[in-house]
């Protein structure tokens, strides 16, 4: 199964406008905030503001007394019935994994953790009661700082004695995947180039527009939850086994989803507690939570710090990579957890022919806000460090970066290729990306600017930044994942009924909230049945019409549950085919299918789909031996993880007199393989590369001292606006993917994977003839500036909060950052 | 208890409610105008974006109370019937939405910045779209929709934004 | 997001606000625009048991000339500012930094006055009142004083309006055919500004004949840079001259360390906005 297929196509590769779209610009929506139901309930979250406490009483007597008010709940008063949050990927057969319940009833872990629940009539009332439950608490130290949090002299669990959760290591040697790194860091440091550096990936926060919002109505016979999330099947799964709740009692919805990038990859307390207080009081429920509590709770990414030595020969031929990382955890190990560096492990060696690597990652437990992932879950990371490190290569040698990557790449010819960490790279075209990028970007023009500038000592600097990417997406193959002890399968599920007056519905496991799975996926299923593009609807997101699906996440919806779909639908072909055969009175081998009508070759004779599942609901002659039915099904696994690749240019502009940074221009040719939709394609690209830009210069979540969120907010968090981006020139080149039918490879994280290291390198190229090698994310104004000052422009950001909102008291005391 | 009367979407209502309440928050539960949404609590994120009174206002930031006697339109009152307003349209064309939360504000916002200013470069429509916040567009196909309904609203001739991107050539 | 439970009033005159307030005293919080107010209670860190809605009293809305002074209603949306013509061609420095304020729905919404006697020090229309060397009108229960500008701002959200007074109205001097600039600096659009300059000039012949600048986050209140005003003075219109001037533009200045910026770069970021608001304002 490695051909593409050939044919030709009129729906794949079209700009279809998205079907997704004429309800959601008209207001015609369906979040999980806009469900009412009679009777409902609405919940109010009580929150530690502690980051590590013991909880010493609560008293809930005021609130259950405010009008009302129906029930305040505790963990204790749920006891069992709350469930547990689950991790599904132990990293480590001997992985630390605190237990975490959705409300712990002895101590907090982290500031906004959840000790006590309000049910009151209306969301405004629970809000009122939830200020008068009365919660005392006994501070306890707190784990903050990951690298001193390494060294064990904060616990964030007491009782697990240590906050060291997990180490996971690779090595090219031991995997006979490739030679021994450390030998080749000593003779390079005899003979060659060793560059050392250490970077910090700050957290970030997904910030999803959409906050999370869970409704559950346990008045049917099957408990019914809606939820914002990614993850209906395995919210489903997850609530079944931590709550003996019958998985076949539960059927999960979720309904339009705002946005998630990872950040609704998750089982949540809240759903655990929506889900608990449902049941024990019979009666609907909702929680809708505000945007503080999103930021302050639903779970961050990224946070590492990243050791990394380079060693290379004298020409710049790279001859190993070793990669020491710490990952917070925050307070527990989530759902993917300490997968996400894992994810990265195989992606420091990117698109080079390394000969040796060696990866060491130990993740750590803190008392902050838990992570999980975040769009590009791990290979941002790892895409960041070694794509920083060839730019400094490339200094050292006094080289254009792009020559050193020539030099190191991988070459067209050279695939499949097997990497040192030991993945087959089916395809991909370095070479021609990068050529076109160049070309898009003027890159030649820009170089001689940015020396003109320099020459003239013009107080605005041009910083050129360059980022050849690849990733690993499709996740997954099941047994690869079985393999790293993951705790589920990786397939995509996929059905097609073919309804009796022609149209097509398509079940989908993937569930969307935003990629517009809708369109897409109907192109696909109008090529292969030949039926027109408004006769498919696409059904998601729905545990009771979508039965079965591993939902949607790491770029796997196309390139894993389209390959699904495309295996329903040739099923479908397939028995209609015998159906048509048998009503034509003709031989199967005679029957020609094209443009959704089966002909017989040769006549005038032909029957179409449309007629054939018409026939078939009437069912009045068919086959014999047939089952009167032309819908199939489809359970696709992944045979590979498919391998996007592309070049990014960035160019910006700094202000060396105020530190600030503007973007100036920014070209990319990405190979995605076969583009389905090339507008939705461009728009997954743009909006990557926003948030992976974004990493760069604006966003860090930032906890004080004390384990107080201080950027908790969008006045503190800072999402880029219109006003702070620019137009982007996209472009693809396309080597399609030899491991699914339609040649397809991933897009969702492409951009963001990508953007991130071009965005710094630019940023340091700008200045780094004033003597500047590094300045950490994200590279603000005044970290640039101290930089260029001469100020050490270290890994923190200290200080507090704007004060706007805090009414009568200056935010001036200066705090300790994230990961000070 | 407060008595308002108010026109939303070309309806007159009427309702007693807190006075605390929020103008998003009556439409949303008691108008069931859902489409108008809620992304924040400190009014940076505009998502909840309508016109009071014919000028573009984060509905999150006036008291329903305060609305009493005004006429209200949101995104569900913005298309003619059928016929999609030129900006709801030139979105759909141009791709510029994804999840569509933000979209609501986002068309409600980019309606009153053309009204403002029927011809805009696209810096002024970038620094007129400052108070809306979008996670999944990256902006770049909102700018080329305002464009678009730009020109379309200006008689020029309908065209295609260039939205999406040109396939080089497929080499394997 | 859902604010404490309050009792609502919206006056229609002056006089019946200041009769609620009087009532009311502690317990009351004026409305203006609400652009700051409301996100103020939705995250619960003020809770008054009574608001006092200015919305309704027609006659604190408009800008209108006064011979040598514009006056602005307290009331006056900045949307309304940023547009009107008298703003433009007397108080140009004014409509500069209303231009910059928040985004374009608060602008719809949120008020002149409303800004002012909020008085965040990062707040966009405070230092362009101060430099300008704005009157402030404030109404009591015991009728109407009028507080020069530099008595005006006394420290983080505080102002010369003292309890059961009411902002009423903003009298701005005319600098006709004076050049003007606001400088703003952020990391992101929908910020407060980090730092901010607002500068005002005259220009005879090449001249700096007068400067007013004014600083924004720069201390507790909105500043005047009164020695970069009195080094302008008399220079010409160069580069040179007025970074040498812009060099004393963190002088007295006490700004805050956040997130964004410790004090020594607030004060660094003062001396080069300073300069470029004050050359762009001289048209240099």
């Amino acid at each position: 199964m490695t051909a593409v297929q050939e044919q030709a196509a009129s729906e794949i590769g079209r700009d279809r406008r998205r079907k997704e779209d004429m309800r959601l610009i008209t207001g015609r929506t369906r979040w999980t905030d806009n469900i009412t139901l009679p009777g409902m309930l609405h919940l109010a979250m009580v929150r530690s503001p502690f980051a590590h406490a013991t909880i010493t009483s609560i008293d809930t007597s005021e609130a259950k007394d405010a009008t009302n008010v129906v029930a305040v709940l505790t963990g204790a008063d749920l006891g069992e019935a709350q469930g547990a949050c689950i991790n599904a990927w132990a990293i480590t057969e001997d992985q630390v994994t605190p237990p975490h319940l959705p409300m712990p009833t002895d101590r907090v872990a982290f500031a906004g953790e959840i000790v006590a629940v309000v049910v009151a009539r209306s969301a405004a009332e629970a809000r009122d009661a939830a200020e008068l439950v009365d919660v005392e608490y006994d501070d306890l130290p707190a784990a903050l700082d990951l690298k001193e949090a390494a060294e064990d002299t904060v616990l964030a669990h007491p009782d697990l004695g240590t906050n060291k959760s997990a180490f996971w290591k690779f090595d090219s040697a031991e995997a006979g995947t490739g030679g021994d790194v450390d030998a080749a860091i000593e003779k390079a440091r005899g003979d060659g180039i060793v560059i050392e550096r250490e970077y910090r990936q700050q957290r970030l926060i997904p910030a999803f527009m959409e906050p999370r919002s869970v409704v559950v109505d346990p008045t049917g016979e099957q408990i019914t939850v809606w939820s914002a999330t990614q993850i209906p099947h395995i919210l489903r799964f997850a609530l079944a086994a931590t709550t003996g709740v019958p998985e076949s009692k539960i059927r999960v919805i979720a309904p339009d989803v705002g946005g998630g990038f990872g950040g609704k990859l998750q089982q949540t307390p809240e759903e655990m507690i929506a889900f608990a207080v449902g049941r024990r009081l019979g009666k609907p429920v909702k929680y809708t939570e505000t945007r503080s509590e999103s930021l302050l709770s639903a779970h961050h990414g990224r946070d590492q710090w990243q050791k990394l030595t380079l060693c290379a020969e004298k020409d710049g031929t790279v001859t190993g990579l070793k990669v020491d990382l710490l990952a917070d955890l925050g307070a527990y190990v989530s759902l993917v957890g300490g997968g996400v560096p894992v994810l990265g492990a195989f992606m420091f060696n990117a698109i080079y022919k390394f000969p040796a690597y060696q990866f060491n990652c130990q993740t750590v437990l803190t008392n902050k806000t838990w992570t999980d992932a975040y769009r590009g879950a791990g290979r941002p990371e790892a895409t960041f460090a070694i794509e920083r490190l060839m730019d400094e290569l490339a200094a050292e040698l006094g080289e254009d970066p792009l020559e050193v990557r020539r030099r190191n790449w991988i070459t067209h010819e050279e695939f499949p290729f097997t990497t040192v960490a030991g993945l087959e790279y089916d395809s991909g075209n370095y070479e021609l990306a990068t050529d076109r990028a160049m070309e898009m970007f003027g890159y030649d023009e820009l170089r001689a600017e940015q020396q003109r500038r320099r020459d003239a000592g013009d107080p605005v600097q041009l910083g050129i930044g360059v980022s050849t990417f690849t990733e690993m997406c499709g996740l997954a193959p099941s047994r690869v994942l079985g393999q790293l002890n993951y705790g589920a399968g990786g397939w995509e599920h996929a059905s097609v009924r073919m309804l009796a007056t022609g149209k097509v519905e398509v079940v989908t496991g993937a569930s969307a909230h935003g990629q517009g799975h809708e369109t897409a996926f109907s192109q696909i299923v109008a090529d292969r049945l030949g039926v027109p593009f408004e006769d498919v609807e696409v059904l998601h997101g729905d545990t009771q019409s979508s039965h079965k699906g591993l939902d949607t996440y790491g770029s796997r919806s196309l390139v894993v549950g389209g390959e699904a779909l495309v295996r329903a639908t040739d099923k479908v072909v397939e028995k209609a085919k015998q159906l048509a055969a048998h009503l034509l009175e003709a031989s199967a081998e005679d029957l020609e299918f094209a443009g959704g009508r089966f002909g017989v070759k040769g006549t005038d004779a032909g029957i179409t789909m449309p007629e054939l599942a018409s026939a078939m609901f009437a069912a009045h002659d068919y086959p014999e031996g047939m089952e009167p039915s032309l819908d199939a099904e489809a359970t696709y696994d992944p045979i590979n993880f498919n391998y996007p690749h592309g070049t990014h240019l960035c160019a910006v502009e700094v202000d060396t007199e105020t530190g600030q940074v503007q973007l100036r221009k920014y070209a990319c040719c990405d190979d995605i393989g076969t583009i389905i939709n090339p507008l939705i394609v461009a728009g997954q690209v743009h909006g990557g590369l926003v948030q992976g830009i974004a990493q760069a210069l604006w966003e860090e979540a930032v906890y004080d001292e004390s384990g107080t969120l201080v950027s908790g907010s969008f006045t503190d968090y800072l999402l880029p606006t219109a006003a702070d981006t620019i137009s982007f020139d996209v472009d693809h080149t396309t080597t399609p993917s030899l491991t699914n039918t339609l040649g397809t490879k991933g897009v969702g994280e492409a951009g963001t994977i990508a953007s991130t290291p071009a965005v710094v390198n630019a940023v340091v190229d700008a200045v780094r003839h004033l003597g500047i090698d590094d300045i950490t994310m994200p590279c603000t104004p005044e970290r640039v500036w101290k930089a260029i000052q001469g100020v050490a422009a270290g890994g923190t950001t200290e200080g507090a909060s704007m004060p706007h909102f805090d009414g009568d008291e200056a935010g001036t005391h200066s705090t300790e950052g994230a990961g000070a | 208890m407060t008595r308002i009367n108010l026109i939303v979407d070309g309806a007159k209502v009427a309702d007693d409610v807190e006075p605390r309440m929020l103008l998003v928050q009556y439409l949303r539960e008691r108008l069931g105008k859902t489409g108008t949404v809620i992304g924040c609590d400190t009014s940076n994120c505009g998502a909840c974006t309508v016109h009071l009174d014919g000028t573009s206002v984060k509905s999150c930031n006036v008291l329903a109370v305060q609305a009493d006697g005004a006429e209200v339109t949101t995104i569900e009152g913005l298309s003619d019937g059928e016929n999609l307003h030129p900006v709801q349209e030139a979105f759909r064309e141009c791709h510029g939405l994804q999840c569509g939360f933000c979209t609501p504000g986002m068309v409600m916002q980019s309606v009153a910045l053309l009204e403002e200013n029927p011809s805009p470069s696209e810096e002024e429509i970038r620094l007129g779209l400052e108070g809306n916040l979008c996670r999944c567009t990256g902006y770049h196909n909102i700018v080329k929709a305002v464009q678009t309904a730009a020109g379309a609203s200006n008689g020029a001739r309908a065209h295609r934004a260039d939205v999406g991107a040109s396939t080089a050539e497929v080499t394997a | 997001m859902i604010p404490a439970a309050f009792d609502y009033l919206a006056p229609t005159s002056v006089d019946e606000a200041l009769a609620a307030l009087a009532e009311h005293g502690d317990d009351a919080k004026v409305l203006a625009g609400g652009q700051s107010l409301l996100p103020v209670l939705r995250l619960r860190l003020n809770a008054p048991e009574v608001v006092v809605d200015l919305g309704r009293i027609e006659s604190l809305r408009g800008v209108r000339d006064d011979g040598d002074a514009l006056v602005i209603g307290a009331m006056t949306k900045h949307a309304d500012v940023l547009t009107d013509p008298l703003v433009a061609e007397h108080a140009a420095l004014l409509a500069r930094a209303t231009h910059h304020l928040a985004d374009a729905q608060v602008r719809h919404r949120g008020t002149f006055g409303g800004a002012l006697a909020h008085a965040d020090p990062a707040g966009d229309v405070g230092a362009p009142a101060l430099a300008l060397g704005a009157e402030f009108t404030i109404a009591g229960s015991g009728g109407t004083r009028s507080v020069a500008a530099d008595d005006f701002f006394v420290d983080l959200f505080e102002t010369a309006i003292a309890d059961g007074e009411l902002l009423t109205e903003i009298r701005i001097p005319k600098y006709t055919g004076w050049g003007a600039h606001y400088e703003k600096f952020v990391r992101v659009a929908h910020q407060w500004p980090i730092v901010a300059v607002a500068a005002a000039v005259r220009v005879e012949g090449g001249t700096i004949a007068e400067a007013r600048v004014g600083l924004t986050n720069m201390g507790s209140t909105p500043l005047r840079a009164r020695a970069v005003e009195a080094a302008l003075q008399g220079q010409p219109a160069t580069d040179e001259a007025v970074r040498a001037a812009a060099a004393h533009a963190a002088e007295g200045a006490n700004p805050p360390s956040d997130l964004n910026g410790d004090a020594d770069y607030r004060n660094h970021l003062a001396t080069v906005l300073t300069r470029r608001a004050v050359l762009a304002a001289a048209g240099a």
